[in-house]
């Protein structure tokens, strides 16, 4: 029987949030968190969580497993659980809507500040632009960004100002742009990040990279608009 | 572009550039202190006053000192930028952020070039 | 319900997967007043999972390809009841639809030239089947829904599209002549219930896998828009038709995308012989997916399936060296050692026919209009009803899809809807408005839920419904199965309609969407089942024991399932192409 202790908050009965424990029969097996949330599921019908591919692809059901940011469906249970205890909180940072649920309103809006689209200024021609092996290489490790806001809601700096530090998740993004040779909007977007905030509140804490379930380095990417920013300013 | 009056270079750029250049300076500035230490192990008044009185020891002290001062801004003022969400308290705390570093940069230069 | 919020719309698009958010840039950048309506945030639908690539015969790893080889390939490969109009349209626009996805940013991995790279995949020919396996699948490494899904989402974000992110639509809103005029939807976060109003209504729900119990699809995909249109009363067209995909993880039912073999990879039996030697000389593993899980499941069934059980085979990548893996499919090395805990470098990936698509659905013609059997028996389309992407049955994937053809598929008739909604807008659209009890009739099934009062609750159920489904119509069918199927099925559906919501609290209720998804699936498996049992051969996907042979006398012919009596009619398909010679009829062998 694995213990599970999980946050729950439901806005129309509960006056504040609480810890739950679940008793889960896993008989034995491996299995995924999200099993584990499917099985509790059918304990307490009225248990709210995301979940949509559940292969890792999708973001949906990005959670705190004992203590660390993931996806729950691609997280066995040897990975996270310690002593036969399993504690589930939502994504740190987020104003909570229900139980494992949170608003991410904030973290798409940072997304969507960045200009999370390519542009370009000449008109296009008949066939597609072209882009040369080495130049599209440059865009690997950041367009495969799934937006669950596993590494935003690690990042201290997003804690304390999520509404002015576009966080690792769109800097990521950003930078997926910036280094795009398709696009031609590489000053504009150098200008809007040179304030004190959207770039530089990053610390190098690197609990993004920690947390990332598709292995990807969003501190690298900010150290890349860094060095281009002080290229374009100095 | 997030706007605000209160950092030092209006930038994040000149801020990051600020708090590295001065972080090298004062690395230079202790390296050299720590070094005329071991060199120097009988140290008296005499000899150290003499160091300092020198224009271009005055001059380095006082670029170490200015470094200091716009590196203990910009760190602070990211601290309170992080940690003090009610306006009044931060700009207060800011506020009394720049007397201090004021105060201790003008008593930097009296001690520099005073008598 | 007069005190219900209405919202008014010019078109509401329901469903934020690759065809809604291709319908939807149309319209925003036409200026027309649109709104997305997801049950999930839209980088979160099932378009995402798509790995493999968008089929489409740009002339980059062949300057001499050609469109009508494409369509060729794609007529044989549905076996012959594609509409050939439809799919000439799918081929012949496929390149300027793919052009646009890469001028909006769509990462595509690149020939050293710095075109687009192609891969082949399975059914692919040059020159009308006799030149030789071509390679037209454009990819974004094996990310390209990934990447295609998010580059259209940003898009909508450059155009300023509406957005209603996690609202869940409840029932199609019909007005006095039979018109679709909007629909009923729910704000899954606060639970309020609201009335969308709309000259055009778009059903852009995708597939509906989560009818069998081992499926590639996502948890989200339970023919909503399916269901949504069957409860109004409109016909599904070839609901029988569900393509097994060869390549479904053994035990985990995660998709292995066909590009795997396009790369060089095959399948293995328990002796490690590569079968598909034997069942499909020339093209082997890359025949078309209905051959190649047939041929795995005889492997099978003959005794020479791999593993502890013998119930699943290998398929062999290591060969392909940790390179090209690692360039070329790193999201599937990523997937085998997650799910099947195997390095596909070092070892074999044990996999098994696991369903994947759905080839039925709305029937529309190639502007996306949903079209319905008028009185007087012929075609008649339905007012106000589109549909698009995997909810629709256009046709162009017959009975079998081909792979990469999905993806072309969603950006092709996505994009043609949304340019004749707006058209249509600008000429004028004028329909009755719904009345109070037209709209409380669609209100019946969600008052229903939040109205019971004990019984059976929704994971049992929809286990059951999901063995049956898995039992009686899987990739090979027989009638005396199936008519225990369908007669389970009917007990089920009385089951289902008494079955109990024990949560009724508004704020994010996940229980009372699985709830609705229920009855959505339902009326997916009952349409399945009953044209299952009807087509008396067996075509594509569809295979029966006691009828083995293709009977194109009596079913070279779209099925029509009716929902109000539950019967099956036929519907004649296009052979009429307006610009190449028809393809006629000939034996499907690869």
């Amino acid at each position: 029987m694995l213990q599970v202790s999980i946050y729950r908050y439901n806005p129309e009965t509960d006056s504040a949030p609480y810890m739950q424990e679940f008793q889960v029969d896993t008989q034995g097996r491996d299995v995924m968190v999200l099993d584990v949330l499917h099985m509790m599921k059918e304990q307490d019908n009225g248990l709210a969580f995301r979940r949509s591919c559940r292969e890792g692809v999708c973001g949906s059901d990005g959670m705190n497993m004992n203590g660390k940011n993931g996806l729950a469906c691609i997280t066995p249970l040897s990975e996270v659980v310690k002593g036969n205890k399993l504690t589930l909180r939502p994504l740190p940072g987020l104003p909570v809507i229900r139980d494992l649920v949170v608003d991410m309103g904030l973290f798409y809006q940072q997304y969507e500040r960045i200009q999370p689209y390519l542009q370009n200024d000449e008109p296009a021609p008949a066939i597609e632009r072209l882009q040369s092996p080495e130049d599209r290489d440059k865009l690997d490790g950041l367009y495969e960004c799934i937006l669950c806001a596993c590494c935003s809601t690690s990042c201290p700096s997003f804690w304390w100002n999520p509404d002015k530090f576009v966080g690792p998740a769109g800097l990521l993004q950003s930078y997926r742009f910036l280094v795009d040779s398709r696009d031609t909007a590489t000053s504009e977007r150098l200008s809007e990040l040179e304030d004190p905030f959207s770039v530089f509140r990053c610390r190098g804490i690197m609990n993004c990279v920690a947390v990332c379930p598709k292995g990807l380095n969003p501190t690298r990417a900010i150290g890349k608009i860094r060095e281009m920013l002080l290229a374009d300013g100095t | 572009m997030v706007t605000n009056v209160t950092n030092l270079g209006r930038s994040g750029l000149s801020d990051w550039l600020i708090q590295r250049v001065s972080a090298v300076v004062m690395a230079v500035y202790t390296l050299f202190i720590v070094l005329y230490l071991l060199f120097n192990p009988n140290l008296d008044y005499a000899t150290w006053s003499g160091l300092f009185a020198q224009t271009w020891m005055r001059i380095f002290s006082l670029l170490a000192f200015v470094s200091l001062a716009g590196h203990a801004w910009v760190g602070l003022w990211t601290v309170t930028t992080d940690y003090l969400k009610p306006t009044a308290i931060r700009v207060t705390v800011q506020l009394l952020v720049i007397l201090a570093i004021f105060a201790f940069l003008v008593w930097g230069i009296q001690i520099l070039w005073g008598a | 319900m007069s005190n219900m919020r209405s919202l008014t719309f010019d078109a509401i698009i329901i469903g934020g997967g690759g065809a809604g958010l291709r319908a939807a840039l149309e319209l925003a950048k036409s200026g027309k007043k649109t709104a997305v309506l997801s049950k999930v945030f839209p980088t979160r639908s099932h378009t995402v999972s798509a790995q493999g690539g968008i089929t489409c015969a740009i002339a980059s790893a062949d300057p001499d390809d050609d469109w009508r080889w494409h369509m060729y390939d794609t007529v044989k490969g549905g076996d012959y009841i594609a509409d050939q109009d439809a799919a000439e349209y799918m081929c012949s626009e496929g390149p300027k639809a793919v052009f646009e996805l890469e001028h909006m940013g769509l990462p595509f991995s690149r020939f050293d030239n710095g075109r687009i790279y192609q891969r082949p995949f399975g059914g692919q020919s040059k020159d009308f089947g006799t030149g030789g396996q071509a390679a037209r699948t454009c990819a974004a490494a094996d990310r390209t829904g990934h990447a295609l899904l998010h580059t259209l989402y940003q898009n909508n974000l450059k155009n300023n599209t509406t957005f209603l992110n996690e609202w869940y639509a409840v029932d199609l809103v019909k007005n006095a002549n039979g018109d679709v005029v909007g629909c009923i939807a729910m704000d899954i976060e606060t639970g309020e219930v609201v009335h969308v109003k709309s000259k055009a209504t778009v059903l852009a729900t995708g597939g509906s896998g989560r009818i069998y119990a081992s499926t590639t699809n996502a948890l989200i995909n339970t023919g909503d828009g399916i269901g949504m249109a069957l409860r109004a009363g409109f016909p599904m067209q070839d609901m029988e038709m569900w393509q097994f995909h060869p390549t479904g993880i053994y035990g985990a039912g995660t998709l292995v995308t066909e590009g795997c073999r396009g790369e060089g990879g095959y399948l293995v039996n328990k002796d490690g012989e590569r079968f598909m030697e034997r069942y499909a000389p020339n093209a082997k593993d890359l025949a078309g997916r209905d051959v190649v899980a047939r041929s795995m499941v005889m492997e099978i069934l003959e005794g020479r399936g791999c593993g502890e059980h013998g119930d699943h085979v290998f398929l062999k990548l290591d060969h392909l060296g940790e390179e090209v893996l690692g360039k070329r499919l790193p999201g599937i090395v990523e997937l085998s050692k997650t799910f099947a805990h195997v390095d596909p470098a070092k070892e074999p990936i044990p996999v098994v026919p696991t369903c994947h698509y759905m080839m039925g659905g709305v029937p529309t013609n190639v502007h996306g209009q949903a079209i319905m059997r008028g009185e007087d028996g012929k075609d008649q389309i339905v007012n106000g009803l589109f549909a698009c992407g995997e909810a629709a049955c256009v046709s162009v994937h017959g009975a079998n899809r081909l792979g990469g053809n999905s993806l072309l598929d969603l950006v092709v008739f996505g994009r043609a809807a949304g340019m004749f909604i707006e058209g249509a807008l600008n000429e004028g659209i004028d329909y009755l408005d719904a009345s109070e009890s037209d709209v409380e009739t669609a209100m019946k099934r969600i008052t229903r839920w939040n109205e019971s009062e004990g019984g059976e609750t929704v994971p049992e159920l929809k286990r059951e419904l999901q063995a049956i489904m898995q039992n009686s119509f899987g990739v090979f069918r027989e009638e005396e199965n199936m008519q225990k199927g369908v007669k389970q099925l009917a007990e089920l559906r009385g089951r289902i309609a008494n079955a109990y919501l024990p949560d009724k609290s508004n704020a994010f209720n996940t229980a009372r969407v699985e709830a609705l998804e229920l009855d959505n699936l339902m009326e997916v498996a009952e349409a399945t089942a009953i044209a299952a049992l009807e087509r008396k051969e067996s075509r594509g996907a569809h295979s029966r024991y006691d009828y083995p042979d293709r009977d194109d006398v009596n079913w070279l012919k779209h099925s029509l399932y009716f929902p109000a009596d539950k019967t099956v009619g036929q519907r004649d398909v296009n052979f009429k192409p307006r610009t190449v010679d028809t393809f006629e009829p000939k034996v499907r062998t690869y």
